[in-house]
């Protein structure tokens, strides 16, 4: 088969929705348009139950016990806006605290930011220099003021998976509840809100092949009962958590791209890992001075289909418009509007020269061996002749000791 | 961001990719910009003693803007005297590359480095004038 191009290696921006999901959808936005808050008529009805079969399918895939613990909401960010915005609201007379870590996605971050001008206090956990957070600095953050412990399953620039699982425990222990930003894990490791002592948990629809802007809280219902205060008010839907007329197109997508992943998680786990590998192998054999960011490869921490390497002496941006072909990413701060470098590659303590050198890859449902082969050919291809253009490429060789330089900062 | 077609085109053809020797005395050499930033030129002319550039190669890190300004600036400083060369300004460079805002500070580092190579130069002629 012919390559189709261009390529696409940025799944964990977004994803295309699947044909299947598509499908499903279709009859919602026409025959079916009903509003599934009317009570009095059939397409009400027609709504009410679709939603109700979706809110069934994304609670099997995070093995949540019952169905109303699962809140539709316009996607992850307002979901992690939800959590911790409303847990704070509803526990101010209990505590003030909250623990997160610096890795996370900026809507929680920028939550927490806003948060603390109300008069809460936020711990930002480091990690380690492959993106983990230590359970124990979890444990010795803990006050009696802490409300809250907010981590993240996945992170979505270097793939590190949390130890979801302890962390939660411990909560438990501490009686602190536990909200995870599941957004870039889910389908790609293992993640049980109930195995894993999870209260609170964030996910969304256009990374696991569903439509954009719609996503889901899951909210604990026993052991413990979570309350959160509602952000936006209104007819109070989803009983009075998230008032606004349901995307029912949306949310009958939704589920059935969880269905699918509930089906397949773990054959489509091996083939992208496989694909993940192949290109990593082929990149790093080729090339030399190419450094991984996150964990190992083979750690069992880090996400199947996340590579993100830096290609030293080569800025990113300027890389990935010499691979135009192929969509990826960049901590570059070239491409940052803030021309800042990625927060999270200097939470991991790269290099800055190193993080302006990075390309994060992401594979997918889609992803063939064809791609995976031609995307490392053309990468090693590019990164060397890229080098050729680099003046400290040179300086490197001729072993000039780049940081005995003195740079103008500008 | 979508680039300009003539920055893709610099991007991907790129002038006068390359290095001179830094001791020669007709050689003037401009290095501007830092690795932490993201981005280093380095921009070398060759300069006859009539004062003309002769030849100039340069060589890039940074993004595709950074590469097609500083491309663009060896193709511009050939054949150029000294005087010709300083009036070379970054806003020159944004409106042959039409350059988005955001990219303004590659242009601007061409002109460091133009001007750099030129002060180079001029210091390197002027210590071989005192010293004989
Ligand atoms: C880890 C993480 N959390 C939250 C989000 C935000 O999700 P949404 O685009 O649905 O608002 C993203 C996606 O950008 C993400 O990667
Ligand atoms: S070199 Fe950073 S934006 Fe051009």
């Amino acid at each position: 088969m012919a390559l189709k191009l261009p390529i696409y290696m940025d799944y964990h921006a977004t994803t295309p929705v699947d044909p299947r999901v598509l499908e499903t959808m279709i009859p919602y936005f026409t025959e079916k348009f009903g509003n599934a808050a009317s009570r009095s008529h059939r397409f009400g009805w027609e709504g009410e139950e679709a939603v109700g079969y979706a809110r069934e399918q994304v609670a099997t895939l995070i093995n949540a016990e019952k169905p109303e613990e699962i809140v539709f909401t316009s996607g992850a960010s307002e979901s992690n806006n939800l959590a911790l915005k409303g847990v704070a609201e509803f526990y101010k007379d209990k505590g003030s605290h909250i623990i997160t870590t610096k890795v996370e996605h900026k809507a929680v971050l920028d939550t927490c930011k806003r948060l603390e001008k109300q008069g809460l206090t936020v711990t930002y956990l480091d990690v380690d220099k492959t993106g983990l957070v230590s359970v124990d600095d979890v444990r010795n953050a803990i006050t009696d003021k802490t409300i809250l412990v907010s981590v993240m399953l996945a992170n979505n620039e270097v793939g590190a998976v949390q130890p979801i699982g302890e962390i939660g425990k411990l909560c438990k222990e501490r009686g602190v509840l536990f909200h995870v930003d599941a957004v870039q894990g889910i389908g790609k490791t293992e993640f049980d809100v109930r195995a894993m002592g999870v209260d609170l948990a964030s996910i969304t629809a256009h990374k696991i092949y569903g439509p954009k802007g719609v996503g889901a809280l899951y909210v604990r219902r026993s052991k413990p009962r979570v309350r959160i205060s509602a952000q936006v008010d209104g007819g109070g839907h989803e009983r009075g958590m998230r008032s606004g007329t349901l995307n029912v197109t949306g949310i009958v997508g939704f589920g059935k791209a969880c269905e699918v992943l509930t089906q397949t998680w773990r054959d489509e786990v091996r083939k992208i890992e496989a694909q993940r590998n192949r290109l990593a192998e082929r990149i790093f054999k080729n090339l030399d001075e190419v450094y991984l960011n996150g964990p190992a490869l083979d750690s069992g921490k880090r996400l199947p289909n996340n590579l993100n390497v830096s290609f030293a002496y080569v800025e990113g941006e300027g890389l990935m418009m010499a691979i135009k072909d192929v969509a990826v990413s960049s901590g570059s701060a070239c491409t940052s509007a803030s021309l800042e470098p990625s927060y999270v590659l200097r939470a991991l303590g790269v290099d800055e020269e190193l993080a302006h050198t990075s390309i994060r890859f992401g594979l997918g449902r889609f992803t063939t061996d064809e791609e995976v082969d031609f995307v490392a050919d053309l990468v090693v291809g590019k990164v060397k002749k890229l080098r050729d253009l680099s003046p400290l490429y040179e300086m490197a060789k001729e072993g000039i000791d780049i940081k005995s330089i003195q740079w103008a900062a500008h | 961001m979508a680039y300009s077609d003539k920055v893709i085109e610099h991007a991907e053809n790129p002038r006068n990719v390359g290095t001179l020797d830094k001791e020669d005395p007709s050689v003037g050499t401009g290095l501007v910009g830092a690795p932490a930033c993201g981005d280093v030129m380095r921009l070398q002319i060759k300069v006859t003693d009539g004062g003309v550039i002769e030849d100039a190669k340069f060589k890039t890190f940074g993004c595709g803007s950074a590469i097609a300004s500083s491309s663009l600036a060896t193709e511009w400083l050939k054949g150029r005297t000294l005087d010709e060369a300083e009036t070379i300004k970054n806003t020159d460079i944004v409106a042959e590359l039409n350059l988005p805002p955001v990219k303004i500070h590659c242009s601007v580092l061409a002109e460091d480095a133009i001007k750099s190579a030129i002060d180079d130069y001029r210091k390197k002629q002027a210590s071989r004038r005192a010293q004989g």
